[in-house]
């Protein structure tokens, strides 16, 4: 019980959570079965964060040293080390109490890349052929490991996942001197060639096993390096112009090893600048945003006060107002306040009549926000009296109304002058 | 002012659709029966449920609606709520009305979005009983879940489950509405205990008897409450967010948070 929580507490700083991307149904003899669409929660830990799978290590004894891991190698932290029994043991009880949706497994790196690789292969391997086990399993790929162990995980491993963490690879060789971007990019190559070939095989062979049904993900530290988030998010476009990468996680950096001078010290993990960079890649792969409208040169950081789409809807008033009667899906979804769930009610209702800005409301759309960047034909009402667009109304001031009140005080609290008379 | 009053169930609101038009009324109001009457109502009309008509209108929706709408309510009858029948009633009516196809998507409708709406929750809920369900082994190999949800979701999630936990024998029982369904390993069957306190376990929070649970399901469920504990980062905590994945009325039947 003791190893389980300490093994926990080394993996808890993945975030990499999700259960979706397969759709497996059970089979005769075996336990457990994967569902597509937006995966299963189990629970949600008191930081909010859910619990999905069982997001544990085999060993956190790591002959590495990157500064921005809790399970370095220098740092003074309790050590253990799950069996192979135990661990089998442990998800599949789990998972028959309906406590888990399947295993996330890593691992700290022992000896060599491959030594390790090879533990973790034999575990999955054991649960799929031993343990009969149907259920969602997330393989954490070891930097540098062989392909031929690669190609071997990838036929029981559901997703593989290969953490970037830092960007530019200067600033990685600086925090972690045993990895280079060639170590992670590598095995990354290996197993969308292994999907891709997959793809052709099950072309010709209908039967042939799948190989990483769900794709890789893959995850970046935010504020433990000076990378700003344009470097990031260019990373994370260029992540997703491959055909398998299907999720970048950022993970705002929580100060674990605060005596490291190559790392800042912060209080708080940069949580707004987190949320700010998820809300990013949402527009990156639901809204039809391209990385350059969200983020440039002139813009290297995202705003921290609005979204990044209230932030491009500010830069561009030529755009708006948007009239929800007429405009495309692309346009509406552009709108900031509406999402693409009531975008798609709006598409949908207003064959039959005209969209007033009452049903808006009633559909969830924002209309605190949105009200700024639409008509839908009226002359005045409730939520638009009288009529002021961002055009009427200019963009700088404008955006005082949108942040909150919360911030709004800071932003007060700033201009105000205060007098500092000292003990 | 006219007004229906059916026995509460789904056949008998198709029904009362069929009066309705049978006798050329619009009424004002539907009611379910023992329900208050209205002041100044005059002698209601009193609906009895009839298969066949009902058959005739759900007949006659399959013509106007795709499978969507017709799952939109289904799902939302099951919901159990009294403030759906009168928006559901006018929803029907209205489709034969209109004589248009798919109204089911115009959701600027006041009546349609209360029906989609309802239909969203139900959905909710059952996702949630996917997720927050909690087993536990008894000595015969049986696994446990209790569960009360706000809708009558057990229907929908039987699958499931069934699809999930194939080789293992499980019931999962709803508190609530006293009943559930028992999963022997090949088929699921629905069933009700005839003396509910005799049952070996907990109802207010699902707890099996100590002497009918397994040997090692106890060191199982503190490896997960252990677990539950050791993943969190403290840096980071949010209870706020953790409350709304997670309403606290859920939370008598978890492992994790009862313990």
């Amino acid at each position: 019980m003791e190893k389980l929580r300490i093994l926990a507490e080394s993996a808890k700083y993945d975030v990499s959570c999700s259960s979706s991307g397969t759709v497996r149904s059970g089979k005769k003899g075996m336990v457990g079965s994967t569902v597509g669409g937006i995966g299963i929660c189990h629970s949600f830990a008191d930081d909010g964060r859910c619990i999905s799978l069982l997001k544990v290590m085999l060993t956190n004894y790591c002959m590495y040293d990157c500064a921005y891991c809790v399970n370095r190698r220098t740092n003074d932290i309790q050590r253990a080390t799950l069996s192979v029994s135990e661990l089998e043991e442990i998800t599949m009880e789990f998972y028959r109490r309906n406590y888990i949706e399947g295993l996330f497994l890593s691992s700290g790196v022992v000896r060599n890349p491959d030594y390790t690789m090879e533990r973790l292969v034999a575990i999955v391997r054991d649960l799929r052929t031993v343990h009969r086990f149907n259920g969602y399993i997330h393989l954490k790929t070891i930097p540098g490991a062989s392909q031929e162990l690669l190609q071997e995980a990838g036929r029981y491993a559901d997703r593989m996942s290969i953490n970037i963490e830092i960007p530019k690879e200067e600033s990685l060789k600086a925090l972690a001197p045993e990895k280079d971007h060639q170590s992670i990019f590598l095995p990354m190559k290996h197993i969308q060639q292994g999907v891709l070939e997959n793809k052709e095989d099950r072309k010709k062979f209908h039967h042939a096993p799948r190989f990483v049904p769900a794709g890789q993900s893959t995850q970046m530290i935010v504020g433990a390096t000076k990378e700003s988030d344009l470097d990031i998010l260019k990373m994370s476009n260029a992540m997703y112009q491959q055909p398998t990468m299907r999720r970048v996680y950022y993970s705002g950096y929580v100060s674990v090893n605060t005596y490291d001078p190559r790392l800042p010290v912060l209080k708080q993990p940069p949580l707004v600048r987190e949320n700010r960079l998820y809300q990013a890649d949402w527009l990156m792969r639901f809204y039809h945003f391209n990385v350059d409208e969200i983020v440039d040169d002139a813009h290297t950081h995202l705003d921290l006060d609005v979204d990044p789409k209230l932030g491009w809807a500010l830069r561009h008033p030529e755009f708006f107002p948007v009239d929800i009667n007429k405009a495309s899906y692309e346009e509406i979804l552009r709108v900031p306040g509406i999402g693409v769930k009531s975008a798609v009610l709006i598409i949908n209702s207003r064959r039959f009549n005209r969209v007033t800005s009452l049903h808006l409301k009633k559909m969830g759309v924002v209309m605190k926000k949105a009200k700024y960047f639409i008509t839908c034909g009226e002359l005045t009402s409730l939520f638009s009296q009288p009529i002021i667009g961002i055009n009427e109304l200019h963009p700088e001031r404008l955006r005082p109304f949108l942040i909150s009140k919360a911030q709004q005080k800071q932003a007060a609290a700033e201009l105000q002058l205060t007098l500092n008379f000292g003990e | 002012m006219i007004v229906y009053v059916f026995d509460n169930t789904l056949d008998g609101l198709l029904t009362a659709v069929f009066d309705s038009f049978f006798l050329h009324q619009q009424p004002e109001m539907l009611l379910t029966e023992g329900e208050q009457l209205p002041l100044f109502a005059d002698e209601p009309h009193r609906v009895v449920t009839d298969m066949e008509k009902a058959g005739r209108v759900w007949k006659g929706l399959e013509k106007y609606l795709s499978k969507e709408g017709l799952r939109m309510i289904t799902l939302s009858w099951l919901s159990e709520e009294r403030a759906l029948n009168q928006p559901l009633f006018n929803f029907i009516c209205k489709i034969f009305n209109l004589k248009v196809k798919d109204l089911e998507r115009n959701v600027s409708d006041p009546d349609v979005l209360e029906v989609y709406n309802t239909c969203r929750r139900v959905l909710h809920e059952q996702l949630r009983m996917k997720q927050f369900i909690r087993f536990q082994k008894a000595k015969d190999g049986t696994y446990l879940g209790v569960v009360s949800p706000d809708h009558n979701v057990l229907p929908l999630i039987i699958n499931h489950f069934q699809d999930r936990f194939n080789d293992q024998p499980w019931l999962i029982y709803d508190a609530k509405r006293h009943y559930g369904y028992f999963y022997d390993g090949k088929t699921v069957i629905r069933i009700t205990f005839e003396d509910e306190v005799a049952v070996p376990f907990d109802l207010s929070n699902g707890k099996l008897d100590t002497d009918a649970l397994s040997e090692n399901d106890k060191l199982f469920q503190d490896l997960w409450r252990t677990y539950f504990k050791a993943i969190c980062i403290r840096e980071r905590m949010n209870p706020k967010k953790q409350l709304s994945d997670m309403p606290r009325r859920y939370w008598k039947y978890m492992t994790e948070k009862n313990g």
